[in-house]
């Protein structure tokens, strides 16, 4: 896997708005963010709405897969440029979630919508309608997802990542900083778990680091290259950052996200939770 | 949880318990309110926290803990940064200058 086939430039995304074959689309945290002005030409897909199945806690299925996807007018030959706010946070996420329903072709703009932002290039507000397509969705693509016995089992095996900041792998913090503190499960992290904050792998523009760079992170932090990994956060969402930065720009291969993450892990009854920094003193 | 990671609206008012440490206030250029920023939580160490971003009337807020922080901003005007000592629970207030 090569940088150039899993992101685009803010330049060459310019370049390419009216591209046949090339959709953009904005995933935000932000949900309302992208209707106070888009990427000229971009749908919008809500990872709330669109993406969480409205009861249950999990994905919506398969066929809801291809019923959003037909309906945003994106077809299986289409390439889907994704960006969002907040160094892609959420389009990296959305970009894990393609993956998982089998969409090969798709590719994160490389600093998301604040490198656009900073940039000053152009974002408009007009509607974007484009035809419904008959969009085919494959199974999940289980490689890439874990669930919570197979982490459990982890422990001690496996390179577990959690890409929370310091303070909610220590114990310290239940939420990241920008949110009210109001979870209710048990604070800490996975035994065995290194701590590389998911932003870590980005730079201040948004855009990710070199894989030089991001080579030299995580085997400061006691990544094992030779080991599985899976990398967990909060929802499974900055986590999707991690797992792109290690299977999509450094090419491990066996990468899971387990997008159960703390908020479940956190509220199981008898597995083993660590406290503190996690690091030997 | 139902709320996931998005960031609530940034601006208004909020009852703040006795156990929070809110850090908020405004981003502003020459004294104008910059809406639109980019503005970065950074810890005692400099590491990177939270990002949100500003209000049309320049505002953010963060949802801390009781420390030394740093709130940088981002804006195509330029960039800032102020630095925030909360030592204890309540809302500290604090401006960031871009220029």
């Amino acid at each position: 896997m090569s940088r150039e086939n899993v992101l685009v430039s803010a330049a060459w995304s310019e370049e390419n708005l009216q591209t046949p074959g090339v959709v953009f689309a904005e995933v935000d945290e932000d949900t309302t963010a992208y209707d106070g002005g888009h990427i000229p030409g971009a749908v919008k897909i809500d990872w709330k709405n669109d993406l969480q199945d409205p009861v249950r806690r999990d994905f919506v299925d398969r066929e809801g897969f291809e019923k959003l996807l037909s309906a945003k007018g994106i077809s299986n030959d289409d390439t889907v440029i994704l960006y969002g706010g907040n160094n892609n946070w959420f389009a990296a996420y959305a970009y894990w979630y393609f993956k998982l329903y089998g969409h090969q072709n798709v590719k994160l703009l490389d600093g998301g919508r604040k490198k656009w932002e900073l940039d000053g290039r152009p974002l408009d507000k007009e509607e974007v309608v484009r035809d419904a397509t008959s969009y085919t969705a494959q199974e999940q693509d289980l490689s890439i997802r874990a669930f919570r016995d197979e982490v459990v089992d982890a422990i001690g095996n496996k390179n577990l990542v959690d890409v929370r900041s310091p303070d909610e792998f220590s114990g310290k913090l239940l939420a990241p900083a920008h949110l009210p503190q109001e979870q209710a499960q048990r604070g800490g992290h996975i035994p065995s778990a290194v701590n590389v904050p998911w932003s870590k792998a980005a730079n201040e523009d948004g855009t990710f680091k070199s894989d030089e760079e991001l080579r030299e992170l995580y085997a400061e932090a006691g990544f094992d290259g030779s080991r599985k990994t899976i990398a967990y956060c909060r929802i499974g969402e900055r986590s999707s950052h991690t797992w792109f930065a290690l299977r999509e720009l450094l090419g491990h291969e066996d990468v899971k996200n387990y997008d159960g993450s703390w908020t479940e892990y956190g509220s199981l009854i008898g597995v083993p939770i660590e406290l503190g920094s996690g690091k030997e003193s | 949880m139902t709320n996931g990671c998005g960031a609530p609206a940034q601006g208004g008012s909020i009852d703040v318990s006795t156990t929070e440490t809110v850090l908020e206030g405004k981003v502003l250029s020459e004294g104008t309110p910059v809406g639109g920023a980019f503005v970065r939580l950074l810890d005692s160490t400099g590491e990177f926290t939270a990002e949100v971003v500003t209000s049309p009337e320049g505002d953010f807020r963060f949802f801390a803990a009781p420390g030394s922080w740093t709130v940088r901003a981002l804006h195509r005007s330029g960039n800032g940064q102020a630095d925030v000592s909360a030592f204890g629970p309540g809302v500290h207030a604090v401006e960031i200058a871009v220029a």
